[in-house]
């Protein structure tokens, strides 16, 4: 694969359930080592959207490629970290328990094991709660505790959908801290949000509404590009509200 | 590796559920030895009618454990026992004894003829009097028994409902509560998430099956003729395929009460059609659809090794059918994965 190439490259994708389009005509790129936010109401097809990068769905129509392989490709999910929407944990079993279960699922074992779950777990701050049961969690360390199941086998794109969602704002900015981070040590970081202010820390922003692109474009691009003061009114500006 | 994943985490997250762990161990054994209890006819003392000459044996029979009622004529008798006043009739007529049982209660069928049985063998050094007595039925047959019967029935029923149901609900849930799709986001294949359910719970179920096998046989006494190793084989093959069949299913439920709702639909009528009852005389339609229930296979082989003491080339083919729906559903399970995820 070439150097330069996009990380994700989406082309006239197309998503329909049944009779009802609920994506039409995606296209955008995603370079390497940037985080590229999704700014949507809910609704607007951000899970379908990123179901569809990650493999899980297939496209009705047009292609998406990750890292150059026309997905959906089973062994492309080795190189992607996924976060669901929902808080995807098995209740019954402790923090440990689910890490290392789906660290195996990774491939993951022995020592290295053992290594990246307490690095996942310092990460999001949950290192105290290691042998809690998820069932006691709070909706926010679960959050943290999906986050860090994500990260758990290095993966060199994270697919992250609402990932700040019931966080409070100060580990929000340490997570925030911690995704940039990543970025520098070459992660490709892909998130959801329908959080405007969020949407401005992101390095390029897709803003899509009912299903389409509305604009693609740094947070700065969009806010000149409009002539608004933020992005809130940017978006309102491409959805064809004018305050 | 991964699919010993899935089995540990199964495993784990029983140990973790102890309610569900109990209902899967106690709740069988409860309800066996609640069964062995009401089937159970050791206590039954039978009421034995007696006329004519038969008078005469009054109190050999009931030296052994009978009520005797006497009726002046044969006619008054036969008419009490099928109001089901008495169990049996017994008359004799020179040196032939009759025996008219009701027939429609195997406890009192049992205790009759065991009460007829001692009596006929202390008798007969002395009066010359026939050992074996004619016997006839009113409306039963003598192939009845209860707890014999059932109990072998009631094993497979209860590990085929019961691995069924919590099957079916794990999966339903792992569903529900998205980490299906999680699970679907990792390189698993759709196959190894199926086999690696079909191992946690199989080990799980392994206990299971030992558990309830011996309970029935060492602790009720139920009868049984043959081996061990049979019996555990084939309560293993019968959760096996509930297991497959349950987590099949819950595909097509939205949540755990519709999981509960199959009962009816899929445990219930696989129990009236496995044999408990006399499947001769259903209409021939019904009988083949209970050829069709993995149940049937599971109690007709229980019943061949427990009562009847066959061996291998007896239930070899309820074996190779119980493999066989298995596969099937396995297979099944691992296309129905395809909604969710289409590699
Ligand atoms: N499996 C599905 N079947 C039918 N409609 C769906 C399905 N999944 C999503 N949708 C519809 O697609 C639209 C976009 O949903 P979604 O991608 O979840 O939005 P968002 O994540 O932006 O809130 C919604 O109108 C939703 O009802
Ligand atoms: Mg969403």
């Amino acid at each position: 694969m070439n150097k330069d190439a996009p990380v994700i490259k989406v082309s006239h994708v197309g998503r329909a359930f049944g009779s009802k389009l609920v994506l039409d005509d995606i296209s955008l790129q995603v370079e390497k080592a940037e985080t590229f936010g999704i700014l949507g109401p809910s609704g607007s097809g951000k899970t379908t959207l990123v179901k569809m990068l990650t493999g899980i769905d297939e496209t009705s129509s047009g292609e998406i490629h990750v890292l150059g392989v026309k997905m959906p490709k089973l062994a492309m999910l080795q190189q992607i970290g996924y976060m669901a929407q929902s808080d995807a944990l098995y209740t019954e079993l402790s923090a440990k328990e689910n890490l290392e279960f789906f660290a195996s699922l990774y491939g993951l074992k022995g020592e290295h094991r053992t290594r990246r779950i307490k690095a996942v777990m310092e990460l999001v701050n949950l290192e105290e709660h290691l042998r809690k049961g998820v069932a006691q969690y709070s909706g926010g360390m679960k959050r943290r505790l999906s986050l860090a199941i994500a990260l758990l086998h290095e993966p060199p794109l994270l697919i992250l959908d609402e990932p700040t969602v019931g966080i409070d704002p100060v580990l929000r900015l340490s997570i925030w801290n911690e995704l940039r981070a990543l970025n520098k040590k070459g992660t490709t970081i892909v998130l959801t949000t329908h959080v405007m202010d969020e949407a401005e820390k992101c390095d390029r922003l897709a803003m899509i509404r009912d299903g389409k692109l509305l604009a693609v474009d740094t947070p700065d691009g969009l806010l000149q590009a409009t002539g608004s003061a933020s992005i809130e009114e940017a978006f309102l500006y491409y959805g064809g509200v004018r305050s | 590796m991964r699919i010993r994943a899935i089995t540990l985490r199964i495993l784990q997250q029983f140990i973790h559920d102890k309610r569900t762990m109990a209902l899967m161990f106690i709740a069988p054994l409860l309800v066996l030895s609640l069964m062995s209890l009401v089937f159970n006819g050791d206590d039954y003392k039978p009421v034995i009618g007696v006329s004519g000459q038969a008078v005469k044996l009054s109190a050999s029979l009931e030296s052994h454990d009978a009520k005797v009622k006497e009726y002046a004529t044969a006619e008054l008798g036969t008419d009490a026992v099928s109001e089901g006043t008495i169990d049996a009739l017994l008359t004799l007529n020179g040196t032939t004894p009759q025996m008219v049982l009701e027939g429609s209660n195997p406890t009192a069928n049992r205790a009759v003829m065991m009460v007829l049985e001692k009596t006929s063998q202390e008798l007969l050094p002395s009066s010359g009097i026939k050992i074996q007595p004619e016997i006839s039925y009113l409306y039963g047959s003598a192939d009845m028994k209860t707890i014999d019967r059932f109990g072998p029935i009631m094993i497979g029923v209860f590990v085929f409902f019961f691995v069924f149901l919590i099957a079916g609900v794990s999966f339903l849930r792992e569903r529900t509560t998205g980490t299906l799709e999680r699970l679907l986001s990792t390189p698993l294949k759709r196959w190894e998430i199926v086999l690696g359910y079909v191992c946690g719970f199989g080990i799980f179920t392994v206990f299971q099956a030992l558990l309830i096998s011996w309970f029935s046989i060492q602790v009720l006494g139920i009868l049984m003729t043959g081996s061990f190793g049979y019996v555990l084989l084939m309560t293993l093959l019968l959760s096996m395929t509930a297991l497959t069949l349950g987590t099949l299913l819950s595909a097509f439920a939205a949540n755990e009460l519709q999981m509960i709702q199959f009962i009816p639909l899929i445990i219930v009528p696989q129990i009236f059609l496995s044999g408990l009852f006399p499947m001769d005389t259903l209409p021939l339609w019904l009988q083949r659809v209970g050829l069709a229930t993995p149940l049937y296979y599971g109690a007709d082989a229980l019943m061949n090794i427990m009562i009847r003491g066959k061996g291998w080339s007896d239930i070899a083919l309820d074996v190779y059918v119980l493999i066989g729906f298995t596969l099937l559903f396995m297979t099944l399970n691992v296309l129905a994965l395809r909604k969710h995820r289409k590699m």
